[in-house]
């Protein structure tokens, strides 16, 4: 699978690039799913220069939603430092931990699904960094996080349109909307005005 | 001064209502017969007296019961109220605009004493009264937004500005068009705007972030927007939309004199002089139709506004199942003649 193309969006939507090698300090790379392809070909395109990057290199890989888990390729790089973390939650106060310790000019390299490429951005945001800092690269499953903006519960992997609320069971439209502070998109009640009358949900973030 | 401050409600019975005062000096924001999207930015200059630009902050007859409301929205949904913890050097430059302003604007109501930086800051409307250290949070029941936003009519959005940039980052917002301020917190200007249809299209956010950036502390700016709100509801949030939006649809050629209301924000931008953030005050009026056609030009004017309203605006609004009947209510009131340039009631 290769990078993702996305339809023109709003301007709170986030956009994404394409990883590639920068001169740093240190190189943090957190990624789930299909992001790991994303990394192992900017490794391709480093080149000669790769075993230098990798020698400075902290991988910190997870599977993705469907249960993608490329460790292997991953491990097979032989960054300094590499992890696999079951989940993105379980691999969060490490996460915390290396941006807190990291010098100047430490890069950061996200890849995977928006969802985990949000949460880590956020992590970064918080610690501080220069967003210049920061490359993301999208790959992989398009399921979105999305907050209640009634409930402000947060429902995780939505694929479908409209869907219902995890907690308080609102049925609820998916916003292209996006917050970087709680990483997610928002929804919103799709039937208040008229009670019961809810389209049938169509898989728009497979 | 005898104006008396309405006992009254914004939920529930909903019995608030505007004097025939209230009505005159409406804030129509309309100076012509149709409506789009503009860079709609004038110096907030005190204007003609009696009317809503005659001081810094207006100070109506619904002041106590809109402040009432506040404090119940609060203890329902304390996230309403919101500040990044680099923001408290804003919430007191935006302390001491208000409470300088209302002040001297309104000497009969509050009093301000200084010494040094203990104050003295009296209410008599809200039965207030205030000792503190400026500059020192300790001294104060809240932090400092909270503490004057909690005494002034309409939200507020302390924006900070960096990056060539605006961040939304702190606010007190309990009488919103729609929008979550717990959602859009920490969001850029063009960000926080996103869901607007055609503006960013038109290049009008793009023109209004380069005057912001540029705006000096004194010079104040100001620009309206407007909806339309089905009962006088401060509170249209979309947290609370499930309970609110079903009323559009209960909407009748028979009631809808007295239950749909226009709803206009007066909105002012002003520098701040210690956090160089910008301060933004969004001033709800409401007015229901029945008391607008009182004023026969603005009759006349809202009829052709709604009528000939591009319908992404009037969806975006969340006003378009209801337009039609806007239309024919209106259309009783509009005889074809002539309306007057600008906003102002003909004499
Ligand atoms: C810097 C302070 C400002 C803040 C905090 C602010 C905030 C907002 C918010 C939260 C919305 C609702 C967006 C949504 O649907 O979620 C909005 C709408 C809008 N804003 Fe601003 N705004 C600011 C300044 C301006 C300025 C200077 C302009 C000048 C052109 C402007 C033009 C608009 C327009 C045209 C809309 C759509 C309103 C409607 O049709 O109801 N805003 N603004």
């Amino acid at each position: 699978m290769t990078k993702t193309l996305f339809e023109p969006s709003i301007r709170s939507r986030p956009v994404y690039g394409e990883l590639s090698p920068r001169a740093g300090s240190a190189h943090l790379f957190i990624a789930d799913g299909e992001g790991a392809e994303a990394i192992t070909d900017m490794f391709a395109k480093a080149g000669a220069d790769a075993p230098a990057l990798l020698a400075k290199s902290h991988i910190i890989y997870m599977p993705g939603p469907y249960g993608t888990d490329l460790s292997a390729a991953l491990q097979a790089l032989g960054a300094a430092q590499f992890h696999r973390a079951p989940s993105f939650n379980a691999a969060e106060l490490r996460i915390r931990k290396v941006l807190t310790d990291a010098h100047m000019g430490l890069q950061v390299y996200l890849a995977g699904t928006e969802t985990v490429i949000g949460l880590a951005q956020r992590e970064v945001m918080m610690a501080g960094l220069p967003f210049e800092a920061v490359q993301t690269e999208h790959r992989g499953s398009l399921s979105r996080r999305v907050q209640c903006v009634h409930c402000k519960g947060v429902t995780e992997n939505v694929t479908t349109d409209p869907f219902v609320c995890s907690h308080c069971g609102l049925n609820l439209f998916v916003r292209d909307h996006y917050s970087r502070r709680l990483a997610a998109f928002q929804g919103v009640n799709i039937d208040a005005e008229d009670p019961g009358l809810v389209p049938a949900a169509v898989e728009r973030f497979k | 001064m005898g104006l008396e401050f309405n006992t009254e409600t914004f939920r529930n019975d909903f019995t608030f209502k505007n004097s025939p005062r209230a009505i005159r000096r409406f804030p129509f924001p309309f100076d012509r017969d149709d409506y789009m999207y503009s860079v709609n930015m004038e110096p907030h200059v005190p204007g003609r007296p009696g009317s809503v630009f005659e001081h810094m902050f207006d100070v109506d007859e619904h002041y106590v019961a809109e402040m009432r409301d506040r404090a119940q929205v609060l203890a329902d949904d304390p996230l309403r109220c919101q500040s990044l913890p680099h923001m408290e050097l804003a919430g007191w430059d935006l302390l001491e605009l208000i409470m300088e302003s209302k002040a001297r604007d309104y000497p009969q109501w509050f009093e301000l004493h200084k010494n040094g930086n203990r104050w003295h800051w009296i209410n008599r409307p809200m039965e207030i009264e205030q000792k503190f250290t400026f500059l020192d949070p300790t001294t104060l029941p809240c932090g400092p937004m909270e503490y004057i936003t909690r005494q002034a009519q309409g939200d507020f959005t302390l924006q900070d500005q960096r990056d060539d940039n605006l961040w939304i980052e702190a606010g007190m917002v309990t009488t919103q068009a729609d929008w979550s301020l717990d959602f859009d917190i920490g969001m850029s200007f063009h960000e926080w705007h996103a869901p607007v249809p055609k503006a960013h299209q038109m290049g009008v956010f793009d023109r209004a972030l380069k005057f912001l950036l540029k705006l000096q502390h004194g010079a104040p700016v100001r620009r309206f927007n407007w909806t339309m709100t089905v009962d006088p509801l401060l509170d249209t949030s979309p947290e609370n939309y499930p309970k609110w939006g079903p009323t559009k649809t209960t909407l009748t050629p028979e009631n809808i004199g007295n239950r749909q209301h226009l709803r206009v924000e007066l909105q002012t931008l002003h520098r701040l002089p210690r956090s160089n953030a910008i301060a933004f005050p969004i001033r709800c009026y409401l007015i229901k139709f029945e008391e607008l056609v009182t004023i026969p030009k603005w009759a006349r004017r809202l009829h052709r506004v709604i009528r000939d309203i591009d319908p992404e605006l009037s969806t975006y609004k969340g006003f378009i199942r209801n337009r039609e009947l806007m239309v024919q209510y209106l259309s009783q009131f509009d005889d074809g003649a002539p309306t007057s340039p600008g906003w102002w009631p003909d004499e």
